[in-house]
């Protein structure tokens, strides 16, 4: 045995060491950033919603919660519905490309929803989750939040936040704060005029 | 061998004082702190604004600890909570007054705190760490206020909670699932509120006053800065002490009173006659509780952070994503930190500085408050304008540094300070 201590061993199994300890500090960290995650409970109260939109009027709207956010659905009256691409050149995303929605919303093209009358989509801007006010049938002089939205608005959302504004299928005009159109959660139809929002497809009755 | 080790080799008949000093360095923490710190005898105005800082520090964390004596940190109870302490609770309205006043004076007191230093070069070189432990406290003490805005559960707290949160958002790939992490929930909820509850009390308060220690601790290794930017180091009597320090205690400690005084003054004018501030410390979209589905007709932040968010609005969203916003946002903050290299003047002080500084901190100002006026206002009219040509302002005043400060003028730097009393 020498006297001499081995230095360069006592680095190795020194880093070794506290290599073997950081993946230790790293598996103990796990459960507390784990921890942040939504509960178990939080993601069961997170079920689809049912409402029966056929108590709506035309161009009447309704706000319903599903998982804490504002979803919006609106009845449309014929006339907006046949206008709806008229202003297509203003929009920053009229295909919706690069929005947030299912597969069969996007294929509906400027209607952005199952059944053209009733348009569903959360209530939350794509800037940063204000909820966009409503007024859906055009020609309104539409006063909000000290901003006149003009004799000639089509109709749509307005975000009292920043000012992006959306038609009324929810699409972007360009050059607002707000990237995406607003966002449609999944949903179906039950017995025609019962929208559930956060199921792709009807619960089969039974 | 065996003899006592207390009284080993002083010969001091010892005392309470001595007894102390032999197992805890009570009196030389006191010397290198207080009555040996040599201060600059030259302290202006301008120098009140660290100490008050502490004193604003202290005002949170006693009111702070009374507040949750009383408050519940949940979505059911919590705005019920903090009427309950406004109307029932004996003297409640006015730890609370204190607390959510202390707020402002806090950021009040440091906004100037570092101006003070912006204007004295005082984060320059020997004093970089204390500039950035500065920073590194600024940013806590944002992440702090607003978690603390969000605890009353007003429909300002709430709908503010949402608009930051949702900044994380726009991180590209992890952005939602990191927005939903923070939350704990599909959306701002309970599990949000308790967390920000556990954080605003406990984590970021522990961490701040670590922070704090580390900057007085800086501080007094390399000795403070003064309005002449000089170093008093350099001109020491035979004992070592430099001619132009005094020691802290008693000479800034009686001055810092005067200023405490001053302070509280006008601290208690609010508390007492304005604890509102007309809508501006406290606004009025939080008196009504928290509603999901109602977002106020006009959100705005608490004022100290609306410069950082006009430049947050200013910046529209380009190819299909919102963060560059956000990135100007963090930009703006993370600049700070590189102040003392960007920084080429020869000089340290504003006073022997030439034209093209003083001008290019003029400006700094006006944009900095112009940017918290439109932050304040709706997007709409000449704000976004003006709060895009502000932010690129703010950024010239950083990012130009280098250049301007190294061509500009200088005045010859006097040996010794220069307001000799």
């Amino acid at each position: 045995m020498s006297d001499q201590v081995d230095h360069s061993r006592r680095r190795l199994l020194t880093a070794a060491t506290v290599g073997t300890g950081a993946i230790g500090v790293a598996f103990a960290a796990a459960p507390f950033i784990a921890s942040w995650l939504p509960s178990a409970r939080a993601k069961a109260l997170g079920a689809p919603v049912e409402i029966d939109a056929s108590k709506l009027e035309v161009g009447q709207s309704v706000k319903v919660v599903w998982r804490g956010q504002p979803v919006y659905v609106v009845r449309r009256s014929a006339a907006v519905i046949a206008a709806i691409s008229n202003h297509n050149a203003l929009l920053a995303d009229p295909g919706s490309d690069d929005s947030l929605q299912p597969e069969y919303i996007k294929a509906s093209g400027a209607v952005r929803a199952r059944n053209p009358e009733y348009w569903v989509g959360l209530a939350v801007c794509t800037h940063l989750g204000c909820s966009p006010l409503g007024a859906f049938e055009p020609n309104n002089a539409f006063q909000v939040a000290g901003t006149d939205l003009g004799g000639d608005w089509p109709g749509g959302f307005y975000c009292p936040c920043h000012g992006s504004k959306y038609d009324i299928s929810g699409r972007v005009f360009k050059s607002m704060p707000a990237p995406k159109n607003l966002t449609v959660p999944p949903y179906a139809f039950a017995k025609d005029t019962h929208v559930i929002i956060g199921a792709d497809e009807a619960p089969k009755s039974t | 061998m065996a003899a006592a080790p207390e009284s080993a080799g002083t010969g001091k008949s010892g005392g309470f004082l001595h007894w102390i000093d032999q197992r805890f360095p009570l009196t030389s923490l006191w010397n290198e702190h207080l009555a040996k710190y040599y201060a600059p005898k030259n302290f202006n105005f301008w120098y009140y604004f660290g100490s008050l800082a502490l004193l604003v520090l202290v005002n949170q964390l006693v009111t702070g600890i009374f507040l949750t004596m009383n408050y519940k940190p949940s979505s059911a109870e919590a705005f019920a909570s903090i009427e309950y302490i406004m109307r029932d609770v004996d003297w409640g309205w006015l730890i609370r007054y204190m607390h959510s006043t202390g707020a402002s004076a806090f950021f009040i007191v440091v906004y100037l705190h570092m101006f003070r230093a912006l204007l004295y070069g005082s984060h320059r070189k020997p004093r970089e760490l204390i500039w950035i432990f500065g920073c590194l406290i600024f940013l806590l003490l944002m992440a702090e206020a607003f978690m603390g805005y969000v605890l009353p559960w007003g429909n300002m707290s709430y709908w503010g909670a949402q608009v930051i949160v949702s900044l994380f958002g726009s991180l590209p790939v992890i952005g939602g699932g990191l927005v939903e992490w923070i939350r704990g929930d599909y959306y701002i909820a309970d599990a949000t509120l308790n967390r920000f509850f556990a954080l605003h009390v406990a984590a970021l308060p522990l961490a701040l006053v670590f922070l704090v220690l580390a900057h007085i601790m800086a501080l007094h290794e390399v000795g403070s800065n003064n309005p002449d930017g000089i170093e008093i180091k350099k001109h020491k009597d035979a004992e070592g002490i430099p001619l132009d320090g005094i020691p802290f205690h008693p000479y800034y400690t009686v001055k810092d009173t005067v200023g405490v005084a001053g302070f509280l003054l006008l601290f208690c004018g609010v508390i007492f006659f304005a604890p509102s501030f007309f809508g501006v410390f406290l606004e009025e979209p939080n008196f009504e509780p928290a509603n999901p589905l109602q977002t106020p007709p006009h959100i705005a932040p608490v004022w100290y952070f609306t410069p950082f968010y006009a430049m947050l609005r200013a910046v529209p969203s380009a190819f299909g994503t919102q963060i560059w916003g956000v990135l100007v946002m963090g930009a703006a903050i993370v600049v700070l930190f590189f102040v003392p290299w960007l920084d080429r003047s020869p000089v340290r002080s504003i006073r022997y500085k030439g034209p093209l500084t003083k001008i290019a901190l003029a400006i700094f100002v006006v944009s900095f408050v112009t940017l918290g006026v439109c932050g304040l206002k709706p997007p709409s009219g000449i704000y976004p304008l003006l709060a895009k040509i502000c932010t690129a302002l703010y950024f010239a005043f950083f990012l130009l540094m280098p250049w301007y400060s190294k061509i500009d003028s200088v005045k010859p730097v006097p040996e010794r300070v220069t307001d000799h009393a």
